[in-house]
């Protein structure tokens, strides 16, 4: 009981952060149709630049609290301009251009990333100075600590706030009618590029938030952390329905445990016959079930509405 | 309009520009004797740290011979570094060992990895390059048959053996989980550690797999757990060895842990925050600083790379020496004339002595074992130096 437990926080913990990083895919893909393949990389960047100046208010003897809280602010404002930039220079020359290029240029981006990455901050595998020690809590035999518990509530409170914001404010009004039709938004008044620009930096933010949590958590950073990370996200927002923010959310959950629970028991249910070297072969099956039952994702809408 | 679009790929240009690498061609006069040294190690991705240090090797061996100035069949030599990425991609490897064969290189250090080491053999053997691989450790990647394929380093087969007996005879160990990467070095030698460890004794309760880019293994450890083994041992490279060994910790979990040689390196003690105290890893020959040219050599690495030895740098510097004697024993750079003579190869490197069996693989095969103590690593003891396995 104690290992499905554990095998179960290990889910969550993981699908919060793959939730985040997954509502950065959504967001684009629901107003633009996009899909940002660059968004990993953004997330890389954000744990870099947290690294950085983490490591510098540390030294100047900054305290700790103060430090965590300054560096995840400079990673989600460089973060918050990178994406705004990425939009504005590999995206929006592109707009109206047939749908494959956008792909290739976002591609393209995310190898601009990583070499920019690599060449600033080394090949090497940098260790994330958190200020203070993670305490172990036992927990109905369980063990989890005070870094993983933190990544839950953060990304909970950070989706509760993204439902907020699009469901309840004026922008998020003008997100959902540019989604809906950009060419009617425009006519009532909606400033599409802006609204669109928000949504980049908003997302970006979100991913510099799930590269702090990351290297917080596994306490490495290394410039091509967010190549697998973006990956699974995306096939988190997919899995949840592309487009649909509380699909992410349950994308990224369901992976999480999906995968964990896989890795955990597969080997004990087929007798041997399959170890935990299918673990990702159990995600992507899932994926593969779902997407022939449910082609537009778990709670994704229709596709003929958008297309 | 046309800056909106002309502006975005200037960047890009640019950017991509930068990336390029800057090997530099010097014209040759006539009495020189210009000797091309292909290298291949992963540039890029998450064994870039490891391949750029396989690199660094490769050029302090290539400087070294350039200063000293060797002669070749009476000519004085000129060497060349070509460097190539294959990030640890097999069909990469493939490509990049064409691209080798196709600029005319004299021969090859490298690859890195087993996994690329074994499908690029096949094209130097076909082209009859010489290709001595500072860190391939899959028995496979001698065994194939190949008159061109080297290394400097042990096997799995007696690195897995030499750690298995470690673990059970020297340890005492009983209950043993084991986890690889999946890739043919982790699998390899996890495989024999596995077998040696079985044949003393020990039982294994627990196979795991993971691969070479995943960063939580939580759910393995969780579920190795429950079955309460008192080593885990990981066929894998340090990138997985971190995050694996904090977990483990992490989950309150006692067992010791054990890596092959993918797992001695300073980044394990520097990212590991303090898990990996006691972790026990292995490296093929004898402690540099036993050697007498091991010390020099790691003081001058690190004056000219402002970092400390990662892993195979010194295996490199060793197996371009190697190949240079050949050369001179030969009396030519010529691939088909200076084969032969690689076999024939005695030299006291950084590493070890080198010698190799008629496989091409290293004769003798010393393999120490390090533990980390108090946030270094220490010498537990050196297993072996027999006979190479076949």
């Amino acid at each position: 009981m104690d290992i499905l437990l554990q095998q179960i926080i290990n889910g969550l913990v993981q699908g919060s952060v793959y939730a985040l990083v997954a509502l950065g895919y959504t967001m684009v893909y629901g107003i633009l149709g996009l899909i940002n393949f660059a968004h990993g990389e953004v997330v890389m960047i954000g744990a870099m630049i947290a690294l950085t100046v983490l490591k510098a208010l540390l030294a100047a003897a900054f305290a700790p609290v103060l430090a965590v809280l300054l560096s995840l602010l400079a990673a989600m404002a460089v973060c918050m301009a990178l994406g705004y930039s990425i939009e504005r220079i590999a995206y929006r020359p592109l707009r109206n251009a047939p749908r494959l290029a956008p792909l290739i240029t976002a591609i393209g981006v995310s190898i601009v990333l990583q070499n920019l990455a690599m060449m600033i901050w080394g090949r090497e595998y940098h260790s994330f100075p958190l200020p203070f020690t993670s305490v172990s809590h036992q927990f109905g035999g369980a063990i989890v600590n005070d870094v993983q518990i933190g990544i839950v509530i953060v990304a909970l409170v950070i989706m509760l706030g993204l439902m907020w914001l699009v469901h309840r404010t004026r922008m998020g009004r003008a997100m959902r009618a540019v989604a809906e039709n950009p060419a009617a938004s425009v006519l009532m008044g909606v400033d599409n590029n802006r609204v669109i620009s928000f949504t980049f930096m908003l997302g970006s933010a979100l991913a510099a938030i799930a590269g702090f949590m990351v290297s917080a958590n596994y306490g490495i950073v290394h410039y091509y952390m967010g190549f697998m990370l973006g990956l699974k996200a995306f096939t988190a927002a997919v899995l949840g329905g592309i487009g649909n923010l509380r699909g992410a959310m349950l994308g990224g959950v369901l992976l999480g445990l999906i995968e964990s629970l896989g890795a955990g028991y597969i080997g004990d249910l087929t007798g041997g016959f399959l170890g935990s070297n299918y673990q990702d072969v159990f995600a992507f099956f899932v994926l593969i079930a779902v997407l022939i039952f449910r082609p537009s994702g778990l709670l994704g809408e229709k596709l003929a509405e958008r297309a | 309009m046309l800056i909106n679009r002309i502006f975005p790929l200037a960047v890009l240009g640019l950017a991509l520009a930068a990336c390029g690498k800057n090997e530099t061609t010097l014209p040759s006069s006539s009495d020189e004797l210009v000797v091309k040294i292909g290298a291949a190690a992963p540039l890029t991705g998450p064994q870039a740290h490891v391949g750029k240090d396989n690199e660094n090797g490769t050029r302090m061996a290539i400087d070294d011979a350039n200063a000293k100035g060797v002669l070749i069949g009476g000519k004085k030599a000129r060497f060349e570094l070509l460097s190539e990425d294959d990030q640890t991609d097999p069909k990469t490897a493939t490509i990049v060992a064409q691209k080798l064969v196709d600029a005319k290189v004299n021969g090859v250090i490298g690859h890195m990895n087993s996994g690329t080491s074994i499908p690029a053999s096949a094209i130097y053997f076909k082209n009859g390059i010489p290709q001595i691989s500072p860190s391939a450790t899959a028995v496979k990647f001698t065994a194939q048959g190949y008159n061109t394929a080297f290394r400097v380093m042990t096997n799995d087969a007696q690195q897995g053996r030499a750690l298995g007996e470690f673990a059970t005879k020297v340890l005492g160990l009983k209950k043993i989980a084991v986890i690889d990467d999946r890739t043919a070095y982790g699998q390899g030698l996890a495989d024999e550690f596995a077998k040696a460890a079985e044949a003393n004794g020990a039982q294994i309760i627990a196979r795991e797999y993971t691969t070479d880019k995943s960063v939580d293994f939580t759910a393995v450890l969780t579920s190795i757990k429950g079955k309460q083994p008192d080593l885990l041992f990981f066929g894998g490279m340090d990138p997985q060895g971190v995050p694996m060994v904090k977990q483990l910790r992490a989950l309150g979990m006692k067992t010791q842990f054990m890596m092959g040689d993918g797992g001695y390196t300073p980044k394990l003690i520097e990212l590991g925050g303090g898990a990996e105290e006691g972790a026990y890893a292995s490296l093929p020959g004898v402690p540099l600083d036993n050697m007498p040219s091991g010390r020099d050599f790691s003081n001058r690495y690190e004056a000219r790379f402002h970092q400390p030895i990662q892993l195979y740098a010194p295996y490199c510097y060793d197996a371009v020496n190697v190949m240079i004697a050949a050369m001179q024993k030969a009396g030519s750079a010529e691939p088909a004339k200076y084969l032969p003579e690689i076999g024939k190869v005695e030299l006291n490197g950084v590493t070890s002595k080198i010698a190799f069996d008629e496989k091409g693989d290293i004769k003798g095969g010393a393999v120490t074992v390090y533990q980390v103590r108090q946030g270094k690593w220490s010498v537990v003891q050196t297993m072996g130096g027999a006979p190479a396995a076949h």
